[in-house]
């Protein structure tokens, strides 16, 4: 068991043109390492130059947007669903 | 790659040359994107050739126009003939007797709860985005909504022939649901709330290949907001306001309002002067709110808890740029409770005869607010946006507007209860004053 990641379309380019992924990671910090590992270059698109997520981007851990849990630091578990999501406007 | 699209653009009379990242300005061409997916997710936003529009436009140009947002059509982000609805170019009303009961000395109200054909100021966006996602060759359109996007995009979908499926939270209002179904669209009512309805909609945009007015579509539509901006300075006789009040949901309109006025400027249709930017929120939603009175550049989101519906996004995607915004102009950003709100659409419908819904509301009642705290100067010419109509939510005011009165068809039983009428009437005068 390790944790999936749905990757949005912009991103499977770096994939190739997988939608999910597996990967072993502790948090969310471990998965975005785990992710740069395996396709390289795709840490650069989710995190500024500090290593802090773009402010457009919203990570979701089972639904729940990590803003609510524990940002980078959120514990992960097997068997998580971890969403990677564009901003989007509404109303 | 993008010079050659642009130019191509151009080539078919539209003033549009292509997309560009809000962040970083990276160039992209006029598809159906909405993200800087090669740089940085920043949203995209759509540029224009302000020489050309500039070349051909003018006040009298655009009075000969229809009267509705396609009169501005040089501003807007389509190639070939519009979609058009008859939607926009809706009331400004001078309020004068709630500007004398508030202590204001000139105050408008944009009425879009009379807009055309879904009474709300989405019929706006939703012109323009099913325009260009005819464009753009899509038959199946579609969008994440609190209800008054879902009325739009399920109408106007019906009237251009697009199929449409629509995602709203499941707890909206009955008059919602109702103007959503009567279109015949496919309608999910997802259980959750409305941030979870739109990533939900962002993973079905990853797949299907649909054209959601609020995802892929999204630079499109929200050029549509801009014409709010447009039309208040035409209807102020080619003049800018002093202060503008408008309802903060993602954030969107009122930084395309400010698009609006500064496009304006830029193409000579109206001369500068500082206009101030408020924005109301909701207490038991509101980020941006909280964000203003923290100082803070970033939003941390919410989870939604109040009447105000139509506005209760959590996690707003153009909050940054509204923060800026508010900041810039020497505006502000506030946030009234539930109450407050519903007293906000009794104000506007005592003493102005418009019937708005919550969203409007929050927009009265922070107008109050604000002027009640010296935030708005009496002088200031101000604007209040009002983006919806009260007849969809109904809920809001049940119980709260009082019953009729029950008579029989007969004069003695009129007399009767007119007799009560008065006195009630009396009776409450009485203890006011005291």
């Amino acid at each position: 068991m390790a944790v999936q990641v749905l990757i949005p379309t912009p991103l499977q380019k770096f994939t190739a043109n997988e939608a999910c992924v597996a990967l072993e990671a502790g948090d969310v910090n471990a998965l975005i390492e785990g992710l740069e590992g395996r396709f390289p270059g795709l840490k650069a698109r989710l995190c500024d130059d500090t290593g802090k997520l773009r402010r457009f981007l919203n990570i979701y851990v089972n639904s729940e947007d990590i803003r609510f849990l524990d940002n980078q630091t959120t514990a992960l578990r097997d068997g998580d669903e971890v969403s990677i999501v564009p901003a989007v406007a509404g109303g | 790659m993008t010079a050659t699209i642009a130019s191509s653009v151009l080539d078919t009379g539209a003033t549009f040359t292509g997309l560009r990242c809000r962040e970083c300005g990276q160039g992209y061409p006029p598809g159906a994107k909405h993200v800087c997916e090669d740089v940085c997710f920043g949203p995209l936003e759509v540029s224009y050739d302000y020489d050309e529009i500039r070349r051909r436009v003018s006040r009298r140009q655009i009075e000969a126009g229809p009267a509705s947002i396609w009169r501005y059509r040089d501003f807007l982000p389509v190639v070939g003939d519009p979609v058009d609805v008859g939607t926009g170019f809706t009331p400004l009303l001078k309020a004068d007797r709630l500007a004398r009961y508030l202590g204001l000395e000139a105050l408008y109200i944009k009425n879009d709860g009379v807009n055309m054909p879904t009474l709300s100021f989405k019929d706006r966006v939703v012109s323009v985005a099913l325009t260009r996602a005819r464009e753009l060759g899509f038959s199946t359109v579609s969008c994440a909504s609190t209800g008054n996007l879902a009325n739009s995009t399920a109408a106007i979908a019906a009237h251009a022939g697009l199929k449409c499926c629509v995602f709203i939270p499941s707890d909206l209002e009955a008059g919602k649901v109702l103007g959503t179904l009567v279109y015949k669209p496919t309608l999910m009512a997802v259980r959750g709330n409305y941030d979870q309805v739109n990533r939900l909609c962002s993973e079905v945009a990853n797949t299907h290949g649909w054209g959601f007015v609020n995802i892929n579509l999204r630079p499109y539509y929200a050029e549509g907001s801009k014409t709010l901006g447009y039309e208040v300075i035409e209807q102020l006789g080619w003049q800018l306001p002093d202060h503008i009040v408008a309802p903060l949901a993602s954030g969107s309109l009122f930084t395309k309002i400010r698009k609006g006025f500064n496009e304006f400027i830029k193409t000579g249709l109206v001369e500068e002067r500082p206009v101030r930017f408020s924005g109301a929120q909701a207490e038991g939603c509101s980020p941006i709110a909280q964000a203003f009175e923290a100082g803070r550049d970033f939003i941390s989101p919410v989870k939604p808890d109040t009447i105000a519906k139509s506005i209760a996004i959590g996690n707003p995607a153009d909050g940054p740029y509204a923060l800026d915004i508010a900041r810039e102009t020497g505006g502000t950003i506030t946030a009234v409770n539930d109450q407050e709100i519903v007293e906000g659409i009794q104000l506007l419908a005592e003493h102005e005869g418009v019937f708005t819904e919550t969203a409007g509301g929050t927009t009265i009642a922070v107008l109050r607010k604000l002027v009640m705290a010296g935030r708005i100067e009496p002088s200031e010419r101000t604007v209040a946006y009002i983006t919806g109509n009260g007849l969809k939510t109904t809920e809001a005011v049940t119980g709260v507007v009082g019953e009729p009165h029950l008579i029989d068809a007969q004069l003695a039983s009129f007399d009767t209860a007119w007799e009560q009428v008065q006195m009630l009437q009396h009776a409450s005068l009485n203890g006011g004053a005291g």
